[in-house]
């Protein structure tokens, strides 16, 4: 459709000022955090009810118009790139949290709400909202329940699916659909489960119930520096077969201390190869005696340096510098992508190995940040995106590392979601028979293919299929 | 009532013809859950013979198991690398398998602490409608690959496909259990004490509520600070008995052997909040219960299914029948299934698999 056809459109549910259309308006919106990835819609729209929100969906529906729902863009797998032409439904006005209930330990949300304002709510009454992204100061709930995001503590917690309680969506045809329930046990198919993670490609999740937990009484943080990034692989199986449940376990490389250190001040030993970082949490005796069993194992494990965080400033220092290790990075070079594959957990030292091979072999630099309990490696590709040729090599390594996560029987993405980049690499975790199902399952909530199209699946997006009855 | 032709498939293929070449057919494992009966009509077929585990790796903590793999083979095996299903299955002595477990979407008392079978189920393969294998989820602990098919399948009583085996999540298993008994005067101050726990920091595994008045409270951990964290909950309670030979406190739970011979045996999801005006309204008509998982669960048990079946339609709660004469699925109000008719639609679109969801 016509762009100016599409504005004249949806000018009748919206006034001047939260429709976008100008070009200088549309660019912020043009990319998300994969900002390899950029494509110009039509406009955008800012909606401040649940209302609008499905009455766009409607009137995108009826003229066949694509449209991408989006928080705060902070997608990395381009899951909030526009449709080229198409509408971008911008959430940040749907931000209220509607209903706070401590006592049944839950919160009802609006897509647009912040992760971090979950908690920051739920504070006051020893609750928080588990599911930590390092994106969680500005990224929002809605575009977590999207991308099934996780965080650090996703071994012993989950992943958001495990946090969400029920779902109100519009799905792509406009309806208007309910389920799950605020019990954390329901009786029937666990809708939730399937909508969470489906990229937007059913719709627009409109207001989410979520869980909230009781805040840990205790912490028990230790940071251990490493003279190589396969010892500090070693101890993390070695943690694990102590019988410890961690609630989170990180490993960040050379270069992302430097880049962290650099950046935020963490106070990390500067000539570590790797950083270790295990947390427990739970009661206070139980960390207590959890700790010493801990810090053998790390002792015995061969790391030179170890400190245990002494108050909650000094754990927040450990943990401000993982979780700016991304950005940090970026300032190391002008441009990056970050991968975000999973494998078993014992072959993460494997793994580890190979991507320093290949990332020898492309000629490029790779910081490694990693939640190591979970095998999540998320290696940083650092490239120079003026330079030619070197985001298509970038690209190249990237797959490559992909295709390594596959074979060691792991997963293409951990919490980042398929989105617009690893399309492809769907076809190589899955086979035809198995995407082919997950197809019918798009079509039935969206048979004209407009919520989020050309996302995950890999293309073609259109294969002849054989009409489903019903 | 009418018998049902039973087909025993030795393996995934014979899984696949059988579900084309039938218009009916209805999954089972076991059978524990006596209550769940194959639709009018329908084969059934016994997952008997797909047994067994298939990967487990205990420095993964993950296991791959073949849907009729009862239960308790996989909990022995776990447990000799003191390992455990956190969920804590329950009918695992009656002889529940890994895929009915997930089919039915039942957790037991141990849900309380790290979540249900759904926030463990990791990956799963099954036959759909038209008898394709699909394969969704993955053998990692953390996936966010595709559509989440594994946890569509929880609760889904074999009506969205036929699971053949699943991957999980597995945990260390605490060393040192203790469990202790807080009887309280009426049932509004037992309520009382579940909703102080609710409330609470206290990493506690289990917390279950029998009627009239009784909150039974478990604590795992570690041997050495174990018992420090029972006197702190006593306080926090101000009183209750630790338990001798608490683990047959929960066996009695999990296993439903608080049922009357012949009863029906419903599951209730429901809120902490809910809780005494559900006891009321209950406890009028002729049921037996157990509140379970903090106040998120009602077991209930009842001669007549139809006096509780009005209950839970003046409560709005829907309820899943577990145990007792065969019969559908499901009590209560039915909720609107806009979302869920559509998946049925894509996953089963002749039906196969009984109507509805």
């Amino acid at each position: 459709m016509d762009p100016r056809r599409v504005v004249e459109g949806l000018r009748t549910i919206y006034p001047e000022g939260r429709l976008l259309a100008r070009p200088a308006e549309l660019l912020p919106y043009e990319s998300d955090a994969l900002t390899a990835f950029r494509a110009r819609p039509a406009a955008v729209v800012l909606p401040e009810s649940r209302e609008e929100v499905v009455a766009t969906v409607r009137w995108c529906y009826h003229h066949g118009v694509p449209f991408v729902a989006r928080g705060s863009g902070t997608s990395l797998s381009g899951g909030s790139l526009p449709v080229p032409g198409g509408v971008v439904i911008a959430l940040n006005r749907l931000n209220r949290i509607l209903r706070l209930d401590p006592e049944e330990r839950l919160a009802v949300v609006e897509p647009g709400v912040v992760n971090l304002a979950v908690s920051q709510a739920a504070a006051p009454f020893g609750l928080y909202y588990a599911p930590d992204p390092s994106s969680q100061p500005v990224c929002t709930v809605g575009g977590n329940v999207a991308f099934n995001s996780g965080g650090a503590h996703c071994l012993k917690y989950g992943m958001t699916s495990n946090h969400v309680l029920a779902i109100e969506a519009v799905l792509a045809d406009g309806e208007v659909v309910r389920f799950g329930g605020e019990s954390l046990e329901q009786v029937g198919p666990d809708l939730v489960g399937l909508f969470v993670g489906s990229e937007g490609l059913f719709g627009i999740a409109l207001e989410i119930t979520l869980r909230l937990v009781p805040k840990p009484e205790a912490y028990g943080t230790v940071l251990a520096a490493y003279r190589s990034l396969e010892a500090a692989g070693e101890a993390v199986a070695r943690v694990v077969a102590s019988g410890l449940l961690p609630g989170a376990v990180e490993i960040m490389d050379r270069l992302s201390i430097e880049a962290a250190e650099a950046a935020v001040h963490a106070g990390y030993p500067q000539d570590a190869a790797a950083l270790l970082i295990v947390e427990l949490e739970g009661e206070e005796p139980e960390v207590e005696a959890e700790l010493v069993q801990l810090l053998e194992v790390v002792r015995a494990s061969g790391a030179y340096e170890i400190r245990l965080a002494r108050d909650e400033p000094d754990r927040q220092r450990i943990w401000k510098g993982r979780k700016s290790a991304f950005s940090a990075v970026g300032r190391l070079s002008p441009d990056y992508l970050v991968q975000d594959g999973v494998v078993p957990r014992t072959r993460l030292g494997t793994a580890l190995a190979e991507i320093e091979r290949l990332r020898q072999q492309y000629g490029l630099r790779v910081a490694n940040v990693f939640h190591a309990g979970d095998g999540n490696l998320h290696p940083l590709i650092l490239y120079d995106g003026r330079k030619p040729g070197e985001l298509e090599r970038a690209e190249a390594l990237a797959g490559e590392i992909l295709r390594l996560c596959i074979r060691l029987g792991g997963s293409i993405t951990g919490e980042h979601g398929v989105g617009m980049e690893k399309r492809q690499y769907l076809a190589e975790m899955f086979c035809e028979a198995d995407l082919q199902v997950m197809r019918r399952i798009r079509q039935a909530m969206d048979p004209r293919e407009i919520a989020n199209r050309g996302k995950m699946f890999p293309e073609p997006v259109r294969t002849a299929q054989p009409a489903v009855a019903g | 009532m009418s018998s049902h032709t039973v087909v025993r498939p030795p393996d995934v293929r014979s899984v696949q013809e059988t579900v084309r070449n039938l218009s009916c057919v209805w999954p089972r494992g076991a059978g524990t859950k006596t209550a769940l009966a194959p639709p009018e009509g329908a084969a059934v077929l016994e997952l008997s013979q797909l047994r067994g585990v298939v990967d487990y790796d205990p420095a993964e903590l993950t296991c791959t198991v073949l849907a009729g793999t009862p239960v308790r083979q996989v909990e022995e095996l776990l447990s000799r690398h003191e390992q455990y299903l956190p969920f804590e299955p329950p009918l695992v002595s009656a002889g529940a398998t890994l895929g009915g477990t997930v089919a039915a979407g039942l957790s037991g008392p141990g849900r309380y602490r790290y979540g249900g079978v759904r926030d463990f189920v990791l990956g799963v393969r099954f036959v759909d409608g038209q008898g394709q294998l699909v394969r969704a989820g993955g053998k990692v602990v953390k996936n966010a690959a595709g559509f989440d098919l594994a946890k569509l399948m929880v609760g889904s009583v074999g009506r969205l496909g036929v699971l053949v085996d699943l991957s999980f999540k597995v945990f260390p298993a605490p060393r040192a259990r203790a469990t202790l008994r807080v009887d309280c005067s009426t049932f509004e101050q037992a309520w009382g004490v579940l909703r102080a726990l609710y409330g609470s920091a206290f990493d506690l595994e289990a917390v279950d509520l029998e009627p009239p008045s009784t909150v039974w409270i478990r604590v795992a951990g570690r041997p050495e600070s174990v018992p420090a964290r029972l006197r702190r909950l006593q306080e926090f309670v101000q009183g209750g008995q630790a338990v001798e030979g608490e683990a047959g406190v929960w066996e009695r739970a999990r296993e439903f052997r608080w049922v009357p011979e012949g009863w029906t045996l419903v599951k209730v999801g429901l809120t902490l909040r809910l809780l005494p005006q559900v006891e009321r309204e209950l406890a009028s008509a002729q049921t037996l219960r157990r509140y379970s998982v903090g106040g998120n669960v009602a077991w209930v048990a009842c001669p007549d299914e139809a006096v509780l079946s009005g209950v839970l339609e003046r409560l709005g709660l829907r309820g899943l029948r577990v145990l007792g004469p065969p019969g559908p699925p499901f009590l209560g109000p039915r909720g609107p299934d806009g979302f869920g008719g559509r998946v049925k639609r894509a996953l089963d679109p002749a039906g196969r698999f009984g109507p509805g969801l």
